[in-house]
């Protein structure tokens, strides 16, 4: 069977729980391995074993975290042509985030090859992995194909369960040597300013999502005490954010982050199509909003017409009891 | 300082988008416009033109798209917002192109031009790829700053600052550089009636394949590495239950997720 490379994402060598659902979708298209770019392949072995892959090809590339994504996507590329010398390489897939679709738009232009992005699903088909995407704001099902060299796929946070599949043997791991270019040094980090970690899952893994919108007048207290209640991310509109309230790192559409958690809540949202295209395609979705009218409801499982600051409290309460 | 903005045209999403029988994007028949998110490209342009040559520096914007005839009205929009010229590459072997070809027809146009800067919007709100600019960069050996929130410019180098996750990042490259910014940057202005005006004497350089010296095998439906094999409307979601909180909203609310298993 065509090895599947998974590019794994992670920070110091801590997996990120997208590149278990990547590894869970290359078991069902081929043999899953993993390409780890960077330091502390060692931290990551054992999740990466735990998910199936057989083999792990490493490549460290001094200076990483200097430089934006051409050094990774010349490592990347380096991986890809190392494993083709170990066997056939039936398809690589990348996370869908801002990093992950430039390291695959560059691998597409180095080899050639078709690239798919945002795939929701990948299933095996007869001519390879077949994908499904979600567009024009969920409103078409696309289900396409590569056709030409190495399928180069990115897919959306939340796509797949992650399902153990720990191998017989442990992964071989494949040192991989890459030497890269002038051109990769030349955009450089020079300042990291860090941001404040406020406890809450990552709003594009989250399970659930609690946003708020120009309803909440700026005070987001209520949508933060509804969140930990449920143990969920906080995301916000482009409304509030542009407004100052909360963080652009947590707006949620077109613009901001696509989210699809088991549970989207929107409160004091109207649910522009701008705002849809990031959370439409979330399992279940609820909305509070003061207004009737709001098309948010159009697309809410449950809908609660009435103030966020008298309802969400309430199912705070409600909420923490039934836990208690 | 001479720029170059890369502006799409693309069905407006207010409207009723749709595919052709082929599975490509229907761009014909129906109403389009130049892609909000290059706005704030062409926005950050002019901003930074209209500072160069207040400081006497002889600064251009050149807008540069690949689409069909209709496209053009793209470049026309940019024009009135107070762009300089407009470079429209045009051929029907185009259609169906991925972004792959897509990448490969800008970068040709762009060896034909002078610049110091590439801009690029975020992604385009048909396709939402967001892979042009890194193809592009690559293509072209260009440095690459993506996802900028604010720009700075002296006369050799870059620096933009951007929003991630788990830090601001400030990155700094030489010129000519490929930068691609966000929807957080700036406010884009809309077209005064003497920028309509002037827009009409502006020049639009029409390109074809030819001209760029590319075959139509490159490009188009045949070309493109990956093939949609169907597409299905999904049914609009349903909308389920609708209450109207009469004190007890948030209790009924938590009923609903425990029957549905979530808490
Ligand atoms: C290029 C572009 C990109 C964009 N990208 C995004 C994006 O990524 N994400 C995004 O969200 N938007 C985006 N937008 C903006 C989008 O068009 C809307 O303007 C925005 O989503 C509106 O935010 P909102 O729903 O919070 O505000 P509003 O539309 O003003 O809605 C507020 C809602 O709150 C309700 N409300 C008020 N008070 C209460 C209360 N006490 N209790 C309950 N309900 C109350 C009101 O009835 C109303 O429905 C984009 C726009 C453009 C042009
Ligand atoms: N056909 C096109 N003509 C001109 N610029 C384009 C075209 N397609 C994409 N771009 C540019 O590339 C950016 C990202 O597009 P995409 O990768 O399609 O999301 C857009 O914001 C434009 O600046």
């Amino acid at each position: 069977m065509a090895q599947i490379l998974v590019l794994v994402d992670h920070v110091d060598g801590t997996v990120r729980k997208t590149t278990t659902e990547l590894l869970t979708l290359a078991a069902r298209l081929g043999t899953p391995a993993a390409v780890f770019i960077g330091a502390h392949a060692d931290a990551a072995l054992g999740v990466l074993t735990e998910f199936g892959a057989s083999t792990v090809y490493t490549v460290d590339v001094p200076g990483l975290g200097e430089y934006l994504v051409v050094p990774k996507a010349e490592a990347l590329a380096a991986a890809v042509t190392a494993a083709g010398a170990q066997g056939e390489v039936g398809g690589v897939l990348i996370s869908s985030t801002p990093e992950g679709k430039e390291v695959a738009a560059r691998l597409a232009v180095t080899l050639d090859s078709g690239l798919i992005t945002d795939a929701v699903d990948v299933q095996a088909g007869e001519g390879g992995p077949v994908t499904t995407q979600s567009v024009f704001a969920a409103g078409y099902a696309v289900t396409a194909r590569v056709t030409h060299g190495v399928p180069i796929i990115t897919v959306k946070p939340n796509s797949a369960e992650p399902v153990p599949a720990p191998g017989a043997e442990p992964p071989s791991v494949v040192p991989v040597a890459v030497t890269v270019s002038e051109l990769a040094h030349a955009a450089t980090i020079i300042e990291r300013k860090p941001k404040a970690k406020t406890g809450r899952p990552d709003l594009t893994e989250a399970a659930i999502v609690v946003s708020g919108g120009r309803g909440t007048g700026g005070d987001f207290a209520p949508v933060e005490a509804f969140a930990d209640s449920l143990g969920a991310a906080v995301g916000a509109s482009r409304a509030a954010v542009d407004a100052g309230w909360y963080p652009h790192s947590n707006q949620v559409g077109q613009t901001g982050k696509q989210v699809s958690p088991q549970l989207y809540v929107a409160c004091g949202i109207s649910g522009a199509i701008q705002h849809r295209a990031g959370m439409q395609t979330s399992k279940t979705i609820v909305a509070i909003n003061k207004d009737p009218e709001a098309p948010i409801f159009e697309l809410a499982d449950f809908g609660v017409v009435g103030d966020l600051f008298a309802v969400l409290p309430q199912a705070t309460g409600e909420v923490t009891k039934r836990k208690g | 300082m001479k720029i170059v903005v890369c502006v799409k045209h693309v069905p407006d999403a207010q409207g009723d988008r749709r595919f052709t029988d082929d599975h490509t994007v229907d761009r014909e028949g129906v109403d389009g416009l130049l892609s909000e998110l290059d706005e704030y490209a062409v926005e950050e342009a002019l901003t930074i033109a209209e500072a160069r040559s207040a400081s006497g520096e002889d600064s251009t914007v050149t807008v540069l798209c690949m689409g069909p005839e209709g496209a053009t009205d793209a470049v026309r929009k940019a024009l009135q917002m107070g762009a300089d010229a407009g470079v429209h590459v045009c051929d029907d072997a185009l259609a169906g192109s991925d972004a792959l070809a897509t990448s490969k027809v800008l970068a040709a146009a762009l060896r034909t031009l002078e610049f110091d800067l590439v801009l690029t919007g975020m992604a385009s709100t048909d396709g939402l790829m967001s892979v042009v600019p890194a193809m592009l960069a690559q293509r072209l050996g260009l440095p690459q700053v993506t996802l900028a929130g604010k720009v700075e410019l002296d006369g050799t180098t870059v620096r933009i600052e951007r929003d991630g996750d788990s830090a601001t990042e400030v990155i700094e490259a030489p010129l000519p550089a490929l930068v691609s910014v966000t929807d957080q940057i700036n406010d884009p202005r809309y077209p005064s009636f003497k920028g309509i005006m002037a827009a009409k004497k502006k020049p639009v350089n029409t390109l074809s394949l030819a001209d760029l010296g590319l075959s139509p095998d490159d490009v188009g439906l045949s070309a493109a590495w990956s093939v949609v094999e169907a597409v299905a409307a999904r049914p609009p979601r349903q909308a389920g239950q609708r209450i109207t909180d009469e004190g007890d909203g948030g209790t009924r609310l938590v009923e609903f997720l425990a029957g549905a298993k979530i808490v």
